[in-house]
């Protein structure tokens, strides 16, 4: 039995403090629901006090700017909802390919640091140890100036392969062309190399480019380690088992090492994710019109800066939560099931 | 729970001083708070030439720069009594809005939003601006007409970007903006060729193709503007005391240079004057400077300090500066251009 037992008539303390701890915790939440509202409400005064215009009413008025590049339809004459909108586009449309090369290059970086091959290991460790150790921002201008001051001309590009240019306009590849109502392709379309520009196809440009190249190569390198550590967290006993029963090294590492280094892999390798979505806000330094550029040429169109800060912190941390969710339902899959 | 209570301490200690940094000293003691610290806090780019940039030393020149030496004499009694801060274009609205800054001297464009709706008052111009293109010349290009499916190279959070898209739109021309968040990186990438073409205001244009093109012959600023861009200080709304000497040492400035008033005859002129204009302006007569707040010297101590408008003009964009503009609308009234000044009286 309890102490209190032994205290005789005096109620057990136990009673009181769960009553008690809920009238200080609902009397703590008036108070921060108080304090937050007197913030917005004297913010809000102040701003009217000065003559400062504040609301969300701007996004239905037209922008008046252009978007460099868009994934979905925008131009000058539309909403500014509709210019954060193709700025959140362009976000999405460089996360995703990222976190998918970036997913490729850090697993196969990770597996090189735990070579047998030497060379192969230096490689990988020189690598990690060159880019992490960069800052973003520093390695993003080297690329999008590698890409414009080195590349040829638009009007002379340098040809990679079969229909696929590189120049300062960025990078043309075939495309495939759909047909209304058809589900495959009807034919592709080969980019061709003409007098001032490189025409057909499709084409990215070197803003999106050095964004890319810049967020894969940065990322990949803690992606690694994570993967590295992932695998190295998978006791040796289980290696020697795995080969003992006559796996090879591969069969060892795809069924044995692997299903459980990614239990600790993939909590910290969302991590990443969320980094790289998040980093791709340093796009505006080269020119990619992302959310946050998009945002920014608003602020300045309206003077709003509270406004489109809230835009801006709001879309990323839906897109933070969304990937978190998938990370944590992929999570679930590769995590150990029951109390084992 | 003595923990949870530190916390909770601690938690509203923080948000007492967000509110106390919410609403900062309220308006009309501009002049009582410069006063007081004994410099003026001056909003200027983070380098245009001509207009505000600093030296190898961290000595700012410029236009704007000029200004505020002027406005610090008049008030201060001391030109060099200003604090520069850089501002890049995103930033600068916020810092004068929250008081960061007493004015804001940073080529700004006056327009009906900002004047409006952002809390501020534009003092008057300094400048007059338009928007233009520089192109390499190798392009042969001539108007801006030309510059059909062209990718052109642009600073984000400046009146440029929605000229830029409004000029070509009424001319039902395709263009593709490349927008930088910063001004270095925007004109890198345009010398390095991404560009077609570069759009800015002149004066800035003038700046790049002097300043920072590896031969500036290689590129040409096409003739016709396609904007209007007063470039003026402003300050804050609410403080009408310091808007008018804000004002009114731009104006003496002005007067200065439309009476012969120059940084080397002010002190003979000073003594010697007959003239009740300039008396009155160099406070020799008449005290103007009590209705302003100021002592009977400000403007003599403008002008001694930074010359008339003229002079500054000449020293920082004029044909023998690194911008060699020509002094056009940027002329006295009197001769032909839009600089005006109402009386000193």
């Amino acid at each position: 039995m309890t102490p209190d037992a032994a205290g005789g008539g005096t109620p057990p303390p136990a009673r009181r403090i769960p009553w008690a701890a809920w009238a200080f915790q609902a009397g703590l939440l008036l108070v921060l629901l108080g304090l937050g509202a007197w913030l917005l409400s004297s913010t809000l005064d102040h701003l009217r006090e000065r003559g400062v215009r504040a609301g969300f009413d701007f996004l239905k008025d037209p922008a008046g700017f252009e978007i460099g590049e868009s994934w979905i339809h925008y131009e000058s004459s539309q909403p500014f909802w509709r210019a954060f909108l193709a700025g959140l586009a362009n976000t999405v449309r460089v996360a995703v390919p990222g976190i998918a090369l970036t997913t490729l290059l850090g697993t196969l970086l990770g597996l090189g640091r735990l070579s047998r091959n030497l060379l192969l290991r230096a490689i990988a460790t020189a690598y990690v140890e060159l880019i992490r150790n960069v800052p973003l921002l520093v390695q993003l201008f080297m690329w999008y100036f590698a890409l414009t001051e080195l590349l040829p001309a638009s009007g002379e590009a340098l040809k990679l392969g079969p229909g696929l240019f590189l120049s300062k306009s960025g990078m043309s590849f075939p495309w495939p062309l759909w047909e209304a109502g058809h589900f495959w392709p009807s034919a592709i379309e080969w980019p061709e190399a003409g007098e001032l520009n490189v025409s057909g196809g499709a084409s990215v440009t070197p803003e999106f480019l050095a964004v890319l190249l810049g967020l894969v190569t940065y990322t990949a390198a803690f992606v690694a380690e994570t993967v590295r550590a992932g695998i190295q967290s998978v006791s040796q006993g289980q290696w020697h088992a795995a080969l003992s029963v006559g796996l090879t090294p591969r069969q060892t590492l795809r069924f044995i090492v692997l299903p459980q280094a990614l239990r600790v892999i993939v909590p910290s390798i969302t991590n990443q994710y969320l980094n790289l979505t998040k980093n791709s806000s340093l796009a505006v330094a080269v020119g990619y019109p992302e959310l946050v550029s998009v945002a920014n040429t608003a602020i300045n169109q309206t003077g709003r800066a509270f406004e489109c800060i809230a835009v801006i912190m709001s879309v990323y941390l839906a897109l933070s939560l969304l990937t978190s969710a998938l990370m944590n339902r992929y999570n679930k899959r590769v995590a150990l099931r029951g109390g084992a | 729970m003595t923990r949870t209570s530190t916390r909770l301490a601690a938690a509203l200690g923080a948000a007492a001083l967000a509110a106390g940094l919410a609403n900062p000293a309220h308006a009309g003691k501009t002049l009582d708070t410069i006063k007081q610290r004994g410099t003026i806090n001056c909003g200027v780019s983070t380098g245009v030439a001509g207009f505000s940039a600093p030296d190898s030393q961290g000595n700012w020149s410029g236009l704007d720069v000029d200004t505020c030496h002027a406005i610090a004499a008049a008030v201060l009694g001391d030109a060099k009594k200003v604090n520069f801060v850089p501002l890049n274009s995103q930033q600068r609205f916020a810092a004068l809005q929250s008081g960061e800054v007493d004015l804001l001297a940073r080529n700004t464009t006056w327009t009906l939003t900002r004047d409006a709706s952002l809390g501020f008052h534009f003092t008057t111009v300094t400048y007059y601006d338009g928007q233009g293109f520089l192109v390499p010349k190798k392009l042969k290009i001539t108007s801006p007409k030309q510059l059909k499916n062209a990718e052109v190279c642009v600073q984000s959070g400046t009146t440029n970007e929605k000229n830029v898209a409004d000029y070509f739109r009424a001319n039902n021309i395709k263009i593709k903006t490349v927008v930088f968040e910063g001004f270095e990186a925007s004109f890198k990438a345009f010398f390095a060729g991404r560009c077609q073409a570069y759009t800015t205001d002149v004066s800035g244009l003038a700046g790049l193709r002097n300043k920072e093109a590896k031969n500036p012959d290689d590129y040409v600023i096409l003739p016709d503007l396609i904007s209007k861009e007063p470039l003026g200080p402003l300050v804050r709304r609410g403080d009408d005391e310091w808007f008018a000497d804000v004002k009114w040492v731009i104006y003496a400035l002005i007067e200065a240079e439309e009476y012969g008033l120059t940084q080397a005859n002010v002190d003979e002129q000073k003594a010697n004057s007959k003239d009740p204009v300039v008396q009155r302006i160099l406070g020799t007569s008449e005290d103007t400077g009590k209705l302003l707040g100021l002592d009977k010297d400000w403007a003599y101590r403008a002008i001694k300090a930074a010359g008339n408008y003229g002079e500054i003009f000449e020293r920082n964009v004029g044909p023998k500066s690194v911008l060699k503009l020509p002094r056009g609308a940027n002329n006295l009234w009197s001769k032909g251009g839009l600089i005006y000044a109402p009386p000193v009286r």
